[in-house]
């Protein structure tokens, strides 16, 4: 029988520490529900939605209840909408944002990824129109979540993806000035995407996916704090091992989570992501680790040192819990949804810059960044290509999740509410990157020998 | 099928006779009782069976936490399945 102060552990991990299941996220093909006429299409992907999700809540609810692990998100993902509503002659997509939103409604889970568009080599009619309806799908829709992939290490980097991605986000904000541009935060431009990650704002179900899939995200920066701290003074080779053996454990928790989901539901098991996910409550912060390891504050000399231990601790740790590994798989870092980013960013310890040398690192990108409203669009293009630029060279996923939050300046806070947080404004750089922006074109695929 | 039940908080008469009541209503079999008290905290841990529980898991569950509450400790129940996940390979 499983010991006494294994139990306690474990409970101890759930109940004090904030460890649970982020998310459960079903994936859905919406491949066979292409139609010339835009209406048939929309009633096919709402009908199509509902079906598969009917019993996704009450499944992770039931699950939740049994094994006692709190599931924080029940979520879908579905295949980029631009390569299923190009079939139809409309020039906007916003209704079909509506009807994703509906349908989430329906079956009741919080996000639903996949108004997206894969671009990082170049548009097609159907992209540039779902990219165009953007700002009004995400300002007019409460649930739907869209991405936009503007490079690949394969491909290189669609700068003029990039540069439109620049103004998107801007009206996006626009459009949404009352509540702080919180359109920006259901937004992600990426690089290499993944096609199986159940993280929002980034999640869709990829072409290359099955028909219906089963993917968990789990979290856990408060357990892998609370190790750490029994371990202080220990050297580095204490502290990777101890960051293994917790991540074990957690992912263990997310392959029993999204086998037992798969079975009940009836649909394969996609992945488990082993992202450690921070959430705004006390205790949950991927910050504090790093303060844990011996920094003062997250963003001084050494956050880039003990970030890629962490990432890489947590990845060994977690391959060998679960038998497939997917998503994005790393430490998030996202500002406003972790306590302890706000306060490094409060305290002048971490900015932008540091963020970004952070993302080389780590997954997944500069995530939920607030900046002030007079932000330029060729600025906020230029923040993506930065970012699109590691991620091609570094052969990883990059992304970013950018807020211009109208009428906001350096020193404001801008709150969000629920998961997604309260962001501080955050410092960019006051020269201009327009002349580059406008360039346009492409930045061709890069070398991947003769590696320095 | 088999659950864990945890029972943490202090230490008083009767947790063992209201816990075990309530099971032998649902039809739960108690398999394994331990007990000890971990860090000045009373822990009693019950292996029991609940293949032929007559109860939806849900209302035992609540039932459990009721008595909890009424004794002021914490009771759970959990199947086995997450604590092996965690701990054995």
């Amino acid at each position: 029988m499983i010991k006494p102060f294994e139990i306690i552990e474990t409970i101890k991990m759930i109940q004090e520490e904030n460890l649970d299941i982020r998310t459960i996220t079903m994936g859905i093909s919406l491949r066979d529900c292409c139609d010339s006429s835009g209406k048939k299409s929309r009633d096919k992907i709402y009908d199509k939605i509902t079906k598969q999700a009917k019993n996704l809540v009450k499944t992770g609810e039931d699950i939740e209840k049994e094994y006692g692990i709190p599931i924080i998100n029940k979520r879908i993902s579905v295949t980029p909408i631009s390569i299923i509503a190009e079939s139809s002659d409309e020039e906007d997509y916003v209704k079909y944002a509506q009807t994703l939103d509906r349908a989430a409604e329906a079956v009741g889970v919080n996000f639903i990824g996949g108004f997206s568009a894969l671009v990082h080599k170049g548009y097609t009619s159907g992209d540039k129109r779902l990219i165009n309806s953007i700002p009004e799908a995400l300002s007019q829709t409460k649930k739907v979540c869209s991405s936009v992939n503007v490079a690949s290490t394969k491909a290189g980097i669609n700068m003029n993806a990039i540069s439109e991605m620049g103004h998107i986000i801007k009206k996006a904000a626009l459009l949404t000035a009352e509540s702080g541009g919180i359109a920006c935060a259901k937004l992600v431009v990426f690089a290499n995407a993944p096609e199986d990650n159940p993280f929002m704002a980034g999640a869709f179900h990829g072409v290359g996916e099955s028909e219906c899939v089963i993917s968990v995200g789990v979290s856990g920066p408060g357990a892998v704090k609370s190790a750490l701290e029994k371990v202080r003074g220990g050297d580095f080779e204490m502290v990777s091992e101890t960051i293994k053996k917790t991540a074990f454990k957690i992912t263990r928790i997310g392959q029993l989570v999204a086998r037992e989901a798969s079975a009940r539901l009836g649909v394969s098991f996609g992945i488990v992501d082993l992202s450690l996910a921070p959430t705004p409550a006390i205790g949950d912060s991927v910050a504090h680790i790093l303060e844990e390891m011996g920094l003062e504050k997250c963003g001084t000399h050494g956050t880039t040192a003990a970030l890629a231990l962490l990432n890489d601790a947590v990845k060994k740790g977690g391959v060998m819990a679960s038998s497939f590994v997917g998503g994005l798989s790393g430490a998030f870092i996202p500002v406003s949804e972790d306590a302890g980013m706000i306060d490094a960013v409060q305290k002048g310890a971490l900015s932008l810059d540091k963020l970004e040398a952070m993302t080389c690192v780590c997954s997944v990108g500069l995530d939920m960044i607030v900046v002030p409203g007079n932000t330029s669009a060729e600025t906020i293009a230029a923040v993506i290509a930065d970012e699109a630029a590691i991620g091609v060279i570094n052969n990883k996923t990059t992304a970013v999740r950018i807020i211009p939050a109208p009428g906001k300046d350096v020193g404001d806070i801008v709150e969000f509410g629920g998961l997604l947080g309260q962001g501080p404004v955050m410092k960019t750089n006051p020269f201009k990157s327009g002349e580059f922006i406008k360039r346009g074109g492409r930045i061709p695929a890069p070398l991947c020998s003769l590696r320095n | 099928m088999r659950a864990v039940i945890t029972v943490i908080g202090k230490d008083k008469v009767g947790i063992i006779a209201g816990i075990s009541n309530t099971l032998a209503d649902s039809n739960v079999n108690i398999l394994d009782i331990s007990q000890t008290t971990m860090q000045d905290v009373f822990t009693m841990i019950m292996l029991v069976d609940i293949t032929n529980m007559d109860v939806p898991f849900e209302t035992l569950s609540e039932e459990l936490e009721k008595i909890g509450l009424s004794m002021q400790l914490s009771v759970k129940i959990q199947h086995e399945d997450i604590f092996n996940t965690m701990h054995r390979i």
